[in-house]
């Protein structure tokens, strides 16, 4: 299956995204050795030079490594892979937050919302 | 990024090309890098497909210079570019085996275990003639043909117009996973939308003129929106 792009941003971004949410949701556990951009590529069906600057991109901030000789693999450093994930969940909060200010909703009534809605599920 | 610096694979110098009154190319200047997908875009009649035909030697220039590895398009250009015409030219009564022994034949570069191989992916019997194939059948047939050839240079005009999306989402994976870093893929369509994640650069042509060359990236980058809605704000009508 080919990945959901968004039409309106760079892919290699995306592509960036996409593979640091593999990595921390184990899909390429810390120290596990990653396809090549080739397969990679074709999977993603992207050009394989776009695939080839987000695995780049992945390098230059230390979360894959590129070994002499066996391709490229995670890096060992779970701390790393949750400071990664934090990140990412922060993302999604900032996200979260910025839709809910727009329905014009605070702090307070969110989190309540939150509590509601772990409640909720059962009271539904 | 496009790096006007690498080594071109095609340069094509104040190229003109009159059909009698009728200009449809004019006085165009283009380098083709090597190592990349670079799409070919334009509204019907712009002139992709003279371009095109000028590259194969099927149309002389009336004004200006083609360069394809050194070479003016002609029997040397042909020995290391693989050419998808818009149309078929393939006998009727052949049969697709009887196709891949003609490859074989004419081009020293051309793999027939892969293109056996893509036959069978696409389960298109071998010993069919061409007749009995449906249109996009012959179209597929004949992209594997072009597509099995080890060339510097593949220039496809349309090459998935005619063929169902399964198909075109195999083709396009034939051609990512088989694209070298050596080589280079001129295309043409207008499905924008399909072809544009496997782009690297894009030429939109205008009535004959160069109106843009750049990197896809940069447009999706510099103007939030995809390539496909940009050629349609550029080229409303």
């Amino acid at each position: 299956m080919a990945w959901t792009l968004d039409s309106d941003r760079p892919i290699y971004a995306q592509l960036v995204e996409r593979l640091k949410t593999d990595i921390v949701s184990g899909i390429y556990p810390a120290g596990a050795r990653l396809p090549s951009v080739r397969e990679l590529a074709a999977t993603a069906a992207v050009n394989p030079n776009t695939m080839q600057k987000a695995f780049t991109e992945l390098e230059r901030t230390g979360l894959i490594i590129t070994m002499r000789t066996s391709g490229r693999m995670v890096t060992e450093d779970t701390a790393m892979i949750n400071q990664t994930r934090k990140e990412l969940a922060l993302e999604q909060v900032c996200l979260f937050l910025t839709q809910m200010q727009k329905l014009g909703f605070g702090k307070e009534e969110i989190i309540e919302l939150l509590n509601f809605w772990e409640g909720g599920k059962s009271n539904a | 990024m496009p790096d006007t610096h690498t080594q071109s694979i095609v340069s094509i110098q104040n190229l003109t090309k009159r059909y009698g009154k009728h200009t449809a190319l004019d006085n165009l200047n283009l380098e083709l890098p090597k190592g990349r997908i670079i799409g070919l875009l334009g509204p019907n009649g712009s002139g992709k497909t003279t371009l095109i035909k000028l590259m194969n030697a099927l149309l002389v220039p009336t004004k200006g210079q083609i360069f394809i590895k050194g070479f003016h398009p002609g029997i040397e250009t042909k020995a290391c570019v693989s050419y998808l015409p818009e149309r078929t030219y393939l006998p009727d009564n052949c049969r697709v085996s009887h196709l891949l022994s003609y490859f074989t034949d004419f081009y020293a570069d051309f793999d027939p275990h892969k293109a056996l191989s893509m036959l069978e992916s696409l389960h298109i019997p071998v010993h069919s003639p061409l007749k009995s194939l449906s249109k996009g059948t012959k179209e597929k047939v004949q992209i594997i043909t072009v597509m099995s050839r080890k060339a510097d240079l593949y220039i496809l005009d349309e090459p998935i117009a005619g063929v169902d999306p399964a198909a075109r989402d195999y083709i396009l994976k034939t051609i990512i996973q088989d694209f070298r870093e050596d080589s280079t893929i001129l295309l043409s369509t207008h499905l924008i939308s399909d072809v544009e994640p496997i782009l690297d650069d894009v030429i939109f042509l205008k009535e004959g003129r160069i109106l843009l060359q750049s990197c896809v990236e940069e447009i999706r980058n510099t103007y939030a929106k995809s390539l496909d809605s940009y050629f349609r704000e550029v080229f409303a009508c």
